[in-house]
């Protein structure tokens, strides 16, 4: 739960003050059972892969896409999804998200690689719920914009209901955020109490990712060194000493972690890739990147991909030149290219977003849809796994009423691993049952309130709310048949 | 020479754009200044006036800035400027009405902010004293389509949700192309903004960068006071009116502040009351209902909930953003998107608007939003062009396409809600208007990047 005004805020300051929640301790919905056959039927299918299918048919089994065809024979005892008049798409994946986590900046310190938001994710923050319903099965949880090297970020999916611990994507490979710039240097706002923070400019956020990486790459060294020397039989060394700052910044070196850089500017953007060859790493992709457009040539030639906004422009002097051909301009260009959200509410339209592309910069209908499902998963590193619907990948979809490309388009249902894991007309029917239960919560707390010298036990308190639960995956008969296009 | 009586213009859009650009622009090296064309006809459009059905292969007509004729057996006059239109569709321009349209052009960065006046009365200030006619969110804006707009004081950003200011200033109404302010007008004084004061037991303090917690007791009287200030203030601006009436003010007690008022008091400008929550909605409906105020509801997240008041009061909303969270975790995630629905079924009327500058351009795609969430399509449309303009009290002028009304219109290759409709076209105030702006210029120009030799 965010302050009226942080939502702006962030808006503002690309994520930078998001760290403002209070703690909620409502039970968790529960997350469906595990996944059964379903075989989709009767759906316009976009793979993005290769192609549309008219009246497709798409059989999920054990979680994985297991045939897509146009008449598919359902094998029995598997779920019947009717998906007559709807559209089919890979579920969307936002590189750039801030939600599920319960902290976003540790803003103290210019290089934060130390900390990781996989320690403070939270499976109870309502907009995963949000952003299921808008279609996003995976989503790349950034820290903030507040250091040039900032913490460590892992991609998650979308499991609402279940445990912190099950929402990491399996075998992603983690990232870290860097960022440069204004939020960086802190050009819009200084903090109560707290001293201006080297570096205040563009040049002294060069020189602190380069220091940093200097002492990773002697820390390296004198690990290397030891480590080669205990293989060669040596007794009695006493190992370096562990740095986790400089740890994470190893694994940058060696490959094992992807830098997420946060980046407005065409002048930043190539600092970066100067830095990054300077000490053998690579960017992979720029985040923002608003001027990306300026230099797209450079970012295709470095191999570096790029997460930008759809519109957003003017909200600080380095996003004065934004423009929203910004994606399209980098695509023509060779860049990979992937519209993400920053921000929750966006995220669940990311659909949309992704078709302006076509209106600013005539991406063609496939290469807008791949904004935001197979360009981000190649950015990510998870491409093999999800983002177009293909036989053996992940069974993450989002069915759309209408084209997902129109802005009169409306999820229908959400699955991840094969389970229905958001379906609106289940959402919709549970709405008076939640109603019903706010109702008695209220009750009981202005009956409490009344008679405060027989309260014993600690009520719920009042911005303790009942959230939407998670959708089983099976459910009932009348409920299918009462609406087209249901679960049969 | 025979000189035609119509001239025929059907040219690639940019080029066309560029030559407009360039007649209605650039003064004439030899410095004689070159008046526009005043007589335009758009023939062969599917013509959708707001005013009734639509026209297919319908003629419009404008001259001297107004709508001459429309329908389908209109005659071309001779000497217009013809657009022939076939394949195209035509509908009132967008009207956006709650921006900081000219107010403010990088909100982060102080020195280009005029939209929020310091202190927390001051009915006097104007918008359009402050809009600057060169900002750049000018064009971006009206290439999607959006011809005139409300430049809005004291209001906040997107979702900050109201700014300071109970009274903040009065509010504006523009077109969105004119050389000065003086012909971008379309009415000086359209609105007086009213901050309606929130009960706040929650609020953020950026001197110490914390969450700060209140006392109910102690919000609710910090809201009983600023609530009996304006009360104050609006009994001083009735005796002041009163006064001015009966021609015993003098210039020695002058007031501007409560002159400013006076219109207010007499119920002839509208108070613009931002407020959200159904408990501020319905305090600020109480109020304005005893002070005889005519209010109009801006932002409404929860207009909702006191949907029967606001339809008894007869009180018009315009509408935040519905691409927008609802306030309460437990709400349902569409509660937004379903509430124009909700609100059309319920007979209350609105506009639906941006309360954004950068973000303006998703005006459109906001109304498409509420259709898919319930809205029908006619009123969609009628809640970004005519509902704001009668809302404003400008429905006899604009908004439809009406002879006598300002022609302020688009021509599209599409619905105008869509995301990848393009405007081909657009007249204010009868005049061909360039789509050319920063945006298309840096667009045009990096695509045109020599390959980078690297």
């Amino acid at each position: 739960m965010r302050t009226p005004g942080v939502h702006s805020l962030s808006r503002t300051l690309s994520g930078f003050l998001c760290v403002l929640y209070l703690p909620f301790s409502v039970s968790a919905a529960t997350p469906p059972d595990a996944a059964p056959v379903i075989l989709i039927q009767n759906a316009t299918v976009l793979t993005v892969s290769h192609g549309t299918i008219e009246h497709g048919s798409i059989l999920i089994r054990d979680g994985k896409i297991a045939e897509i065809g146009q008449s598919i024979k359902a094998p029995a005892g598997a779920q019947v999804i009717d998906a007559s008049r709807q559209f089919v798409i890979p579920g969307i994946i936002d590189c750039h998200s801030h939600i599920a986590a319960e902290a976003i900046n540790e803003g103290s310190v210019s290089v934060s690689s130390m900390v990781n938001m996989e320690e403070v994710l939270d499976p109870d923050d309502i907009d995963i719920y949000r952003d299921l319903a808008g279609g996003v099965t995976s989503a790349n949880i950034l820290h903030g914009s507040a250091n040039s090297i900032g913490g460590q970020t892992l991609v998650i999916k979308l499991r609402w209901g279940q445990p912190a611990s099950k929402l990491p994507f399996e075998g992603a490979m983690p990232g870290i955020k860097f960022a440069l710039g204004e939020n960086r240097k802190r050009s819009n706002f200084s903090i109560p109490g707290q001293p201006r923070r080297y570096p205040a400019t563009r040049m002294g956020v060069e020189e602190t990712i380069r220091a940093a990486f200097s002492e990773a790459r002697d820390y390296k060294k004198a690990w290397d060194d030891y480590n080669k020397r205990v293989a060669a039989g040596e007794k009695n060394l006493i190992p370096p000493r562990r740095d986790l700052k400089l740890e994470p910044l190893v694994e940058v070196l060696e490959g094992k972690r992807y830098v997420h850089s946060h980046c407005y500017r065409e002048d930043e953007i190539l600092m970066l890739l100067r830095v990054a060859k300077e000490f053998g790493f690579k960017v992979r992709p720029f985040q923002h990147v608003l001027e990306g457009y300026k230099v797209a040539d450079e970012l295709a030639s470095a191999g570096v991909g790029a997460s930008t906004f759809s519109d957003w422009w003017a909200y600080k002097v380095e996003a004065y030149d934004a423009i929203p051909s910004n994606a399209a301009l980098m695509t023509r260009r060779g860049v990979i290219v992937s519209i993400n959200s920053d921000d929750a509410e966006e995220a669940t339209h990311l659909n949309q977003e992704a078709a302006k592309s076509m209106k600013y910069g005539s991406l063609s209908h496939d290469e807008a849809l791949k904004l935001v499902t197979l360009n981000p998963a190649i950015q990510l590193g998870i491409d093999k796994r999800v983002g177009s619907i293909d036989v053996g990948k992940d069974a993450d979809l989002a069915v759309y009423n209408h084209d997902p490309l129109s802005a009169y388009a409306v999820v229908q249902k959400t699955l991840i691993d094969g389970r229905v894991y958001f379906d609106r007309e289940k959402d919709i029917a549970n709405r008076a049952e939640i109603e019903k239960e706010k109702k008695a919560l209220t009750e009981k707390l202005k009956q409490a309130e009344k008679k405060p010298e027989e309260k014993k036990a600690p009520e719920k308190k009042p911005e303790e709310k009942p959230k939407p639960p998670a959708p089983t995956p099976t459910p009932t008969a009348a409920q299918g048949a009462a609406t087209q296009g249901g679960v049969r | 020479m025979r000189k035609r009586s119509a001239t025929r213009l059907r040219t690639p859009l940019y080029f066309f754009n560029f030559l407009c650009f360039v007649c209605l622009f650039s003064a004439p090296a030899a410095g004689a200044q070159s008046q526009p064309p005043s007589v335009y006809a758009i023939t062969h459009a599917k013509i959708f006036t707001l005013a009734g059905s639509p026209i297919e292969d319908g003629t419009l007509v404008m001259r001297d800035g107004k709508i001459a004729a429309v329908g389908a057996a209109v005659e071309v006059p001779a000497g217009a400027q013809v657009i022939d239109a076939q394949g195209l569709q035509v509908y009132p321009g967008l009207f956006d009405a709650v921006t900081q349209m000219g107010l403010s052009e990088i909100s982060a960065v102080n020195a280009t902010v005029d939209s929020a006046e310091t202190g927390s009365y001051n009915p006097d200030v104007v918008a359009a004293t402050a809009v600057s006619p060169s900002s750049e969110h000018i064009p971006v804006t009206r290439a999607s389509g959006i011809t005139e707009v409300l430049a809005v004081p004291a209001s906040g950003g997107f979702d900050f949700g109201g700014g300071p200011g109970t009274p903040g200033g009065q509010a504006s109404a523009i077109h969105l192309a004119g050389w000065t302010i003086d012909e971008m007008l379309i009415k000086k004084s359209a609105a007086m903004v009213l901050n309606w004061p929130q009960i706040q037991t929650e609020t953020f303090d950026f001197a110490t960068f914390s969450r700060r917690e209140k006392p109910y007791t102690e919000a609710k009287q910090e809201y009983d006071r600023q609530v009996k200030e304006l009360t104050d203030w609006l009994d001083r601006a009735r005796h002041y009116a009163q006064a001015m009436e009966k021609g015993s003010v003098s210039k020695y007690d002058r007031d501007l502040k409560l002159e400013a008022l006076a219109p207010v008091i007499r119920g002839e400008l509208p108070v613009l009351v931002f407020a959200n929550r159904a408990r501020d909605i319905r305090n600020a409906v109480e109020f304005c209902d005893k002070q005889r105020l005519k209010m109009i509801l801006a932002g409404g997240e929860e207009a909702y909930k006191a949907k029967d008041v606001l339809r008894s009061k007869d009180i018009s909303v315009v509408l935040r953003p519905m691409l927008s969270f609802p306030p309460d975790e437990d709400d349902p995630y569409d509660r937004e998107l379903t509430q124009p629905a909700e609100l059309a079924a319920a007979g209350v009327k609105f506009a639906i608007a941006s309360f954004d500058n950068s973000f303006a351009r998703r005006l459109g795609q906001n109304a498409a939003n509420a259709v898919a969430h319930g809205l029908s399509y006619e009123e969609a449309l009628r809640s970004v062009t005519i509902n704001p303009a009668q809302i404003l009290g400008l429905g006899s002028q604009i908004g439809t396409l009406e002879q006598g009304k300002i022609a302020n219109l688009i021509v599209t290759n599409g619905d105008p809600l869509e995301l990848t409709t393009d405007v081909k076209y657009l007249f204010i105030k009868g005049q061909l208007t360039p789509l050319e702006n920063k945006h298309r210029r840096l667009y045009e120009k990096y695509l045109n990047r020599p390959k980078a030799s690297n």
